[in-house]
């Protein structure tokens, strides 16, 4: 379990000291992550939830590392997702032999690897304090990627997101302070046993939560994600969407089911819940109006972000608990797959023809069969068709809205998918015109398509896999 | 798994991995890709007469696999299924013969055989889903695998019409998702089964089953082109001829049609509906969508458009069959299904080949084409005779057994919109054979095309020339052993027997 920590870290050094050998040192990253991953996903399967005491130190004096059923499934949706970033970013990065560009290719696998080892620490920490480390080696590592493009825009937004992420911090090491105040401890389980319920592990946990959604983007405090994602390289974008902000809503899952399940009242879920629904008509009515293809894909993220939320509203009954618990996390690994091969083919794109504007890349299925087809796949799973992990993932909330009685989930999923469906028509249709000459002027090499397409076809085929990823979400899950 | 689920499968498989290989083959391997194809399709329809011997033969055939705890994706084989597949496999090889003739020396053949071959494997799923979810699965593969047929040309208009497509059957499969979750939040799995599965929410939720059938109806009327749902099926007429012919005949219309059958018979059971009163204004509006389709027929110009309307009205009669309770009415809808994907797939297959061969799109420009494509035109006469119900073709029959349950069940209305219909049916096809039999043809096509030997490609021909003869068998051999009515009238015995 260790290893899933210091392989990218040790990794990551390395990759600082040698530059040349920056892509060979996240390929080994990657093997290592990888077997350790595998390894951990059989033994969770076979032997339930797995602990691990960093150096034989137990909490709360030393450090705890613990595996349940959601922490491996975000531990191997992100080595899945590193993996094909770093298969993409090779062909990506040697684009131009520039000075701008080796001076990018520098910081890119670094920075890639901190992030790795930021999620990873982030997915097995246990304690509040830890995860604050995490968390803000993730937001550093995510804010210095953005910044990697070196022009103008893209340098205004990561110094928006740094302000933003800094402050998400502040707040949250705010309420960790007020926790260990109130419990004396910051242990996740012994802070769940102890917890009094009073004012200051209110204003504690509101304050976490605060910063924590900033993080996550939700609406309405999710203004900083559009520019930041759009700006950023094709890869990091991706990395962006797929798995930065879905660090801080596990984060916030832990909070509220495991740590501080008392607060988890009628009130406050339908308080995320609403937000959830504003982000999802928001962000799709926004990227309805959007005419830049990395500004759509943008905003799309914002409104998936938002189906994330509508777990909370959904797990106050006993009916549809696990159901909705299972839909969101389902929701959230296709998103990121999804996502992630959107977020390619928009590089393919912007490689392929210097530039994102939707209405002109008439003809992108004539030149570019292949990144078309994955992202057209990649939006049947953002639509929530069938057989996708988005469908799977929506039929469960959707079952678990109706289950409850709560209709107004069961519309919102419903509106959400159909405004989804309207943004990818508007690509598609662009995909499908005959191409102007001139449009498509360079090359793109095969792996770049082939990446997108791979991914794409996981998140369509995750829906098939589904009962796999439900058993393994029930092993130590917030249910008695 | 055992030889039986293995037969389930390959016919799944022998069009999906047809399609898939296809995706991947160059644009210039035509002579691989159409062996491919007819290899899928000729396999597929072994495949499918084993299973139809299977069972007749009272065999159990079920696959199952379980994607979400309790949610299996599940196929089978009833007699109803075996129905709709048996005609999407026949009509399917045709079709790729003719499309293969059809899209010669076009542009992005493998992406169109890849979805063409994809869109099949939908209508397929479909017809052997054994439970709704898996229905929903593949119904919702139909719509997205048509989109790129669709808008294959890639001109303006045929983006817009794949826009409006799109619009429309998305928004019912959301309904209709709807529709099944709000269903399965009730009754838990709802397999497909005679006489229906919701017997025990007949009193407990006769309301909600009531508005749960509306939605079903609209979420799958979308595709059945039930007037006010009917907008897509005319503009998406811009596709190429085969396509049509799969809109049309093959697949999406039909998968509406055959959706609403088996609401109605698998997933209420018609006793059940009609005790809940569902089923009367299910068949005024087909009785409505019938007569509208025809007088809209009357008015169109275009031949693609005018055949378009024509299968609005047509396809409702399905739908009315499936409305009006008894099994005489059912025969009648069910055997439609067959019967009017062999008719519509002649019509569009003549339409095919008057555009091809001599650049005639309009029923204005239509005179004396029987001189210059006497096969063809022979073909597309006994389709158009068929539809207007002319003794002893295949329409005839559907109309025949209509007619007389919709008598038995004291439904007088619907001989009257019966008797309309084939009125108007007569006043749009019987002018379009005026013109092309007995007018002279003029000095010049529009844009002819010289195939040498025969009048137009031989794959061409030899479609429409297969269709027309088995409209004429369907209709002569109703009463035989081996004609979809004997097969119907089986359907209706486990529906309705004692």
């Amino acid at each position: 379990m260790s290893g899933l920590i210091l392989g990218p870290l040790v990794a990551a050094a390395l990759a600082f000291t040698f530059p040349k050998r920056g892509r060979g040192m996240a390929w080994a990253a990657a093997g290592v992550v990888g077997i350790a991953v595998l390894s951990l996903i059989r033994a969770v399967l076979g032997g339930g939830v797995q602990s691990h005491r960093v150096s034989g130190w137990g909490a709360p004096l030393g450090i705890d590392l613990r595996a349940d059923g959601l922490a491996v499934l975000l531990l191997a949706l992100t080595a899945l997702i590193a993996v094909a970033v770093t298969g993409y970013a090779a062909p990506y990065l040697r684009a131009a032999d520039s000075p701008e560009a080796r001076h990018r290719e520098r910081y890119f696998w670094p920075l890639l690897l901190f992030l790795w080892t930021a999620l990873n620490a982030l997915f097995l920490s246990r304690d509040l304090f830890n995860l604050y480390v995490a968390l803000e080696l993730l937001g550093f590592a995510a804010v210095a990627l953005v910044a990697l493009e070196g022009k103008g825009d893209a340098l205004r937004a990561a110094l928006r997101y740094l302000f933003v992420s800094l402050s998400a911090s502040l707040f949250y090491l705010l309420g960790v302070a007020l926790v260990y105040g109130q419990c004396a401890t910051v242990d996740l389980a012994l802070v769940a046993e102890r917890a009094p319920r009073g004012p200051a592990l209110t204003v504690a946990l509101a304050l976490m939560t605060g910063g924590l959604i900033a993080k996550a983007a939700l609406f309405p405090l999710h203004f900083w994600l559009p520019p930041a994602h759009a700006n950023a390289p094709a890869p990091v974008s991706a990395l962006l969407s797929a798995l930065v902000v879905k660090g801080a809503f596990y984060l916030l899952l832990r909070l509220w089911f495991e740590a501080l399940p008392v607060f988890h009242t009628p009130a406050a879920a339908r308080l995320f819940g609403m937000l959830g629904a504003a982000a999802i008509l928001w962000g799709s009515i926004n990227a309805l109006t959007q005419s830049r293809l990395k500004l759509l894909i943008a905003y799309s993220t914002v409104a998936q972000l938002g189906y994330l939320f509508l777990v909370f509203p959904l797990m106050t009954g006993r009916d549809g608990r696990f159901g909705a618990w299972c839909g969101g996390l389902l929701l959230l690994g296709a998103h990121a797959c999804a996502k992630t091969a959107m977020f390619l083919v928009a590089g393919n794109i912007l490689r392929a023809a210097g530039h994102d504007r939707i209405r002109e890349l008439a003809g992108i299925a004539q030149v570019l069969p292949v990144s078309a087809f994955a992202l057209g796949l990649a939006g049947v799973s953002l639509v929530g068709l069938p057989p996708s992990g988005g469908f799977a993932g929506k039929w469960l909330l959707l079952s678990a809205g109706l289950r409850e009685g709560q209709w107004w989930v069961a519309a919102v999923i419903l509106v959400g998918s159909l405004l989804a469906a309207a943004y990818i028509m508007r690509v598609m249709t662009r995909a499908f015109a005959p191409a102007v000459p001139g449009t498509w002027v360079r090359p793109v090499p095969p792996i770049m398509e082939g990446t997108a397409l791979a991914l794409a076809l996981v998140a369509v085929g995750m829906g098939l896999a589904g009962s796999w990823f439900v058993e393994l979400l029930w092993l130590g899950g917030p249910w008695p | 798994m055992n030889v039986l689920s293995l037969t389930l499968l390959g016919v799944l498989c022998s069009s999906l991995l047809t399609g898939l290989i296809i995706f991947f083959l160059k644009e210039e391997s035509h002579r691989l890709r159409t062996w491919l194809n007819l290899l899928g399709a000729g396999l597929k329809l072994v495949l499918v007469a084993a299973l139809l011997r299977g069972v007749y033969l009272g065999k159990t055939y079920a696959w199952s696999f379980e994607f979400l705890p309790g949610l299996p994706l599940a196929l089978g084989a009833d007699a109803n299924s075996m129905l709709f597949v048996t005609l999407s496999t026949v009509l399917w090889f045709w079709t790729t013969l003719y499309a293969v003739g059809y899209l010669e020396d076009s542009p992005h053949r493998s992406r169109f055989f890849g979805f063409f071959s994809l869109c099949v494997t939908a209508t397929t799923g479909i017809a052997l889903s054994a439970n709704l979810m898996t229905f929903l699965i593949f119904y919702e593969l139909l719509t997205v695998s048509t989109y790129p047929l669709v808008v294959h040309r890639g001109t303006r208009k045929a983006l817009q019409g794949g826009r409006v497509y799109l619009t429309y059957t998305l928004l019912g499969g959301a309904i209709l998702l709807l529709a099944v979750a709000w269903l399965y939040s009730l009754a838990g799995p709802v397999p497909f089964k005679e006489r229906g599965v919701i017997q025990g929410l007949m009193v407990s939720h006769r309301r909600e089953l009531q508005w749960l059938f509306l939605l079903f109806m609209i979420g799958i009327g979308v595709k059945a082109a039930i007037a006010p749902l009917h907008g897509w099926l005319p503009r998406a007429m811009v596709a190429p001829a085969p396509v049509s012919s799969l809109l049309h005949a093959v697949a999406v219309v039909k998968a509406g049609a055959f959706g609403i059958v088996r609401i109605v018979y698998d997933v209420y059971g018609a006793e059940n509906a009609a005790e809940l009163g569902v089923l009367p204004p299910l068949a005024i509006a087909a009785g409505v969508t019938i007569v509208y389709g025809s007088v809209c027929a009357l008015f169109q110009d275009e031949l693609k458009k005018r055949l378009a309307f024509s299968t609005v009205s047509q396809v409702s009669y399905i739908v009315l069959g499936a409305a009006i309770l008894g099994p005489l009415a059912a025969i009648g809808g069910l055997v439609h299904l067959v019967h009017q994907g062999l008719l519509k797939i002649t019509l569009f297959f003549g339409a095919g080949n008057y555009a091809e061969t001599l650049g005639i799109h309009r029923v204005s420009e239509m005179n004396g084409v029987g001189r210059r494509l006497p096969l063809t035109t022979a073909a597309f006469t006994v389709a158009a005779l068929g539809m207007i119900g002319v003794p002893p073709l295949a329409g005839y029959v559907s109309k025949w057994y209509l007619s007389k349950g919709a008598v038995t069940a004291g439904d007088h209305w619907v001989t009257v919109v019966l008797a309309a219909s084939s009125l108007l049916n007569a006043a749009y096809f019987l002018p379009i054979l005026y013109r092309a039999w007995f007018l002279p043809p003029p000095e010049k096509w529009p844009a002819e095309h010289s195939f040498g030997r025969w009048e137009t490609h031989w794959m061409l021909l030899a479609a429409p020339l297969v269709t027309a003869a088995l409209v004429i068998w369907a209709g002569v051999f109703a009463e035989s052993a081996f004609s979809p009515l004997a097969w119907v009238k089986l359907i209706a015995a486990r529906e309705y027997g004692p």
